[in-house]
């Protein structure tokens, strides 16, 4: 996990006195803080969309509840820069939405180049970060309290906020910094939608004047900002029991009754639904039909989406394996050492995925050439890229597990490995999964590291929608990114099903 | 233990099911993919790894450390390796070696930072006609650049085959090229290639104007510097991290002068000149009427015709003479590290041969470099645009026009 970070070192004492000079500079400044403000305004505003959608989806008889939660979190695999592209076809000064407002006499709509464009298309890709740790937050709680909270005549609103989200707390913040560190980590949609970041800064060194020791001072500087925020969500999560008093697993919540409140309910989450999954899957399409018009021929991909899937699953239970230890250790044998540990396997997820792979390029070929550019280095890539999303997932489960359970069986002579296996680990299932879940939906998408490390002739879902969308090809990069969202559909509708299943 | 688990949870089974399914597939993949590239290129003969002019020779404890690996590698992998190393003991001369190349089919790997879609089928192409066995890296150019120099001396890549002259300078400024034969060099005109010899272009592209066809012909602009009027206010877009604009800025600078290309790019900049990322979002802009006009290279219009025949933008060719309209290459080079520098060769020959140079003609709708050949009838040719003449080898000062664009706030 440190790799990324000794990397960055290693290229920064090549720069000369200049590079790190500018760092002083107002312009570095600004784009700081314009960094941290994109990432706590996507951060936030993830909140506002992904807590009620969270509760709607777990807690509430809302029809066709599993369909929502299933379309609401496949946005998650939408590569940014496609992301981008549909919101510029949709929004943009000539986009769809223009169109169909020029009859009205509307000849400008808002724009959506700038902060306030990065800022609203970055909010609807990255909100299902949070919205699946807060799923499976919401599903660990014991709804005791709050059956408790409304029988002492609390309404359903006010026992959601007083009783519901305060133990929510740490789902809260795990979410929101994923969010946040993925804003910081994006290349796409800043560049598409002109908003200079770090990121963006870090790409051009490389994209213009080929600098690594440039980029490598501007990656520690992120790693800098990337600080800050972990030391402030340390200091926000730091105290707290979240973990209920009565018997060790949560009774199966009862579904709360909308009535007419169903109506606001799915518009609310229709909304969303459609700006996030339907316009770029509608964008997608669209330059599909028009292809194939033009005499394209359809290319399936179906070797490429083979590729995406296993490998990404791979990465997936390798990173949930990973993380149960630290996760344990963590929670429940706090202490400096182990929070800082906890912390530095952040920085994979918050770097550009470009300094992540390049890092792993400089130590694979020296250190384990004989799998430099094989899947295992690919996997290792994908581990060292998300860990924090299993890390975030499992910590979410396991603060809500009371340790007097395990100490009881312990004492009752279980084996420390019996009662991980057998108490623990099932407890912690719905955090298992939304871990492996993250993992596996965000390695589909990724590309730097996939370009660079896997084998050669490796093609997944997403370098196929990269090589044929740079070079303009629209329509074959359609077929593959069409794909790529359902294949990340079924698993997750899967996982749902089940989900729903057991709580029943 | 394992099945009290299952019992009680039982999503954890699809997991599980993920996984198998992930296992098999990885088993099946394995065998041909962990020992992949890079056992051939450490453990060829350092003998046949001969770069002249290179600061990168091979050291032969190097390829020692490396032999260990081959007992991981998979057993007909392993065979392969085994000959290599018995040839290694048996022949110290040039001659055996390549002999030795002569049973098995030559060798390539290629770091392409030109995409599949562009060039696959041309390298497929290359594949059958000379029997040379070829392995693909597709990447972005500045993506690749940057991962051939963090390799050093073991990179994997034989040949780099790059977007643009700007990454291939940066890699040849750093040492990692070997100095290509004059008779490569000699087939194009030394304009489109470098002056110390460590890369050659193989295909131009010009910079145009692209325009919307809602234009008319007289309000198109006849020099680069009537966009600084008022009237073309916010109906301009440019690509100020694009390499090829910047060659552009650079061909400015020596033609005009740092000072009045400040003054231009500010002048620009001033006047609302929307900012891209690259090219093919400029070209997509125009054709949507976000803006009339964008400063491109001339071939990405038509990719965007072959997928939409009405797509209402063309191509407008500045004043004859102006930097507006210089031509750009695409280019390779040879790595000096490369064990493979006979197929190499053989690579660099074929992207020089009249097929090749046909294929970019008709299907890329890039300028052909090599006399003989003429570009695709729908662009002009290369004597009419009558670009400055300047070698791309003079636009070296990069640094310089970085500085230039950072100044004037262009970039960040």
């Amino acid at each position: 996990m440190l790799l990324p970070l000794i990397y960055l070192i290693i290229r920064a004492l090549d720069a000369d006195a200049a590079a790190w000079s500018a760092l002083g500079d107002a312009s570095s400044l600004r784009l700081v803080l314009r960094t941290a403000l994109l990432a706590l305004a996507v951060a936030g505003a993830s909140l506002v969309l992904a807590l009620p959608m969270a509760w709607l989806t777990v807690r509430t008889d809302l029809p066709l509840r599993r369909l929502w939660s299933v379309l609401a979190i496949v946005p998650l695999v939408v590569p940014s820069y496609v992301g981008a592209v549909a919101f510029i076809a949709a929004f943009g000064p000539r986009g769809t939405l223009q169109e169909i407002l020029s009859p009205l006499g509307v000849d400008t709509v808002p724009q959506i180049y700038g902060f306030a464009g990065a800022f609203l298309a970055l909010t609807l890709f990255s909100y299902p970060y949070l919205l699946l740790v807060l799923r499976a937050g919401l599903r660990g709680i014991d709804p005791a309290l709050e059956d408790a909270s409304r029988s002492l005549g609390m309404g359903s609103w006010r026992t959601f906020l007083r009783v519901t989200v305060p133990q929510l707390r740490v789902p809260i913040t795990a979410g929101s910094l994923l969010v946040a560190l993925y804003v910081v980590s994006d290349f796409g949609a800043v560049s598409l939608l002109r908003t200079d970041t770090l990121t963006r800064a870090i790409f051009i060194q490389y994209q213009t004047s080929f600098d690594r020791a440039a980029a490598a001072v501007l990656g520690l500087e992120l790693v800098g900002l990337v600080t800050l925020i972990l030391v402030l969500e340390w200091l926000y999560r730091r105290r707290g029991r979240f973990h209920g008093g009565g018997p060790g697993t949560p009774g199966p919540p009862r579904l709360l009754r909308l009535g007419r409140w169903r109506w606001p309910a799915l518009a609310f989450l229709a909304a969303i639904v459609l700006v996030a999954l339907g316009v770029p899957t509608g964008v997608l399409l669209h330059w599909l039909v028009r292809g194939l018009q033009a005499g394209e021929p359809f290319a399936g991909a179906w070797g490429a989406a083979l590729n995406s899937a296993w490998v990404s699953a791979v990465a997936g239970l390798v990173a949930v394996v990973v993380a149960i230890p630290v996760a344990i250790v963590a929670v429940r044998k706090p202490s400096p050492l182990a929070a800082i540990v906890e912390r530095v396997g952040y920085t994979g997820f918050a770097l550009p995925g470009i300094v992540v792979a390049l890092s792993l390029v400089f130590f694979g070929l020296r250190v384990v050439p004989a799998v430099y550019q094989s899947w295992v280095l690919l996997v290792f890539a994908y581990l060292v890229l998300f860990f924090p999303l299993a890390l975030g997932g499992i910590r979410t489960s396991l603060v809500q597990i009371r340790p007097g359970i395990e100490e009881a069986a312990r004492s009752l002579g279980g084996s420390p490995g019996r009662v991980l296996a057998t108490i623990t680990i099932p407890l912690l299932i719905p955090g298992l999964v939304s871990g492996f879940a993250l993992v596996f939906l965000t390695a589909m998408k990724e590309l730097p590291a996939t370009l660079l490390l896997a084998p050669i002739g490796f093609d997944t879902l997403a370098t196929e929608v990269w090589s044929a969308s740079s070079e303009a090809f629209f329509a074959r990069a359609a077929a593959p990114a069409l794909i790529l969202i359902l294949v990340a559909a079924l698993p997750l509708a899967l996982l749902v099903a089940r989900e729903h299943r057991v709580e029943r | 233990m394992v099945a009290s688990i299952l019992r009680r949870s039982p999503s954890l089974l699809i997991v599980i099911a993920l996984l198998t399914f992930a296992l098999v597939a990885a088993c099946g993949d394995g065998d041909d993919s962990s020992s992949a590239p890079q056992p051939s290129v450490s453990e060829q003969p350092a003998a046949e790894a001969a770069p002249q002019e290179t600061v990168s020779t091979p050291e032969p404890p190097a390829s020692e450390e490396e032999m260990p690996a081959a007992e991981e590698m998979a057993p007909e992998e392993q065979m392969v390796a085994e000959e290599d190393m018995s040839a290694e003991e048996d022949m110290s001369t040039q001659q055996t070696a390549s002999e030795a190349d002569m049973d098995d089919p030559l060798t390539l790997t290629v770091y392409s930072g030109r995409g599949e879609s562009l060039v696959g089928p041309l390298l497929d192409q290359f594949e059958t006609d000379t029997g040379v066995d070829v392995r693909v890296r597709y990447g972005g150019t500045a993506e690749l650049a940057a991962a051939i120099l963090e390799e050093g001396d073991r990179s994997p890549a034989d040949v780099f085959f790059a977007q643009d002259a700007g990454a291939l300078g940066a890699l040849q400024d750093m040492g990692r090229f070997t100095v290509l034969d004059d008779e490569f060099l000699d087939r194009v005109d030394p304009v489109f290639r470098s002056a110390s010899g460590g890369w050659v272009g193989v295909s131009g592209r010009a910079r145009v104007v692209v325009y919307s066809t809602q234009l008319s012909a007289e309000e198109l602009p006849a020099s680069i510097f009537d966009l600084i009027e008022p009237e073309w206010s916010g109906r301009v877009g440019w690509a100020p991290t694009n390499g090829s604009f910047q060659a552009f800025v650079t061909a400015m600078r020596q033609v005009y002068g740092d000072a009045a290309t400040a003054g231009w790019l500010s002048a620009m900049i001033d006047n609302g000149v929307q900012e891209y990322p690259k090219n093919t979002p400029i070209v997509q802009a125009v054709g949507d009427g976000e803006i009339d006009v964008g400063l491109v290279n001339h071939y990405y219009l038509w990719r965007f015709i072959s997928e939409d025949p009405d797509f209402p933008a063309a191509n407008h060719y500045t004043d004859a003479g102006e930097p507006g309209a210089l031509v750009n290459i695409a280019g390779v080079g040879l790595l000096g590290s490369s064990t493979n520098q006979e197929a190499a060769r053989v690579f660099v020959d074929y992207l020089l041969s009249e097929t090749a140079q046909q294929y970019f003609a008709t299907e890329t709708h890039e300028y052909p470099l090599i006399t003989g050949v003429d570009p695709n009838p729908g662009i002009p040719g290369l004597d009419t645009l009558d670009p400055p003449s300047l070698a791309l080898t003079s636009l070296a000062d990069l640094e310089g026009t970085l500085d230039l664009l950072r100044e004037v706030g262009a970039l960040p």
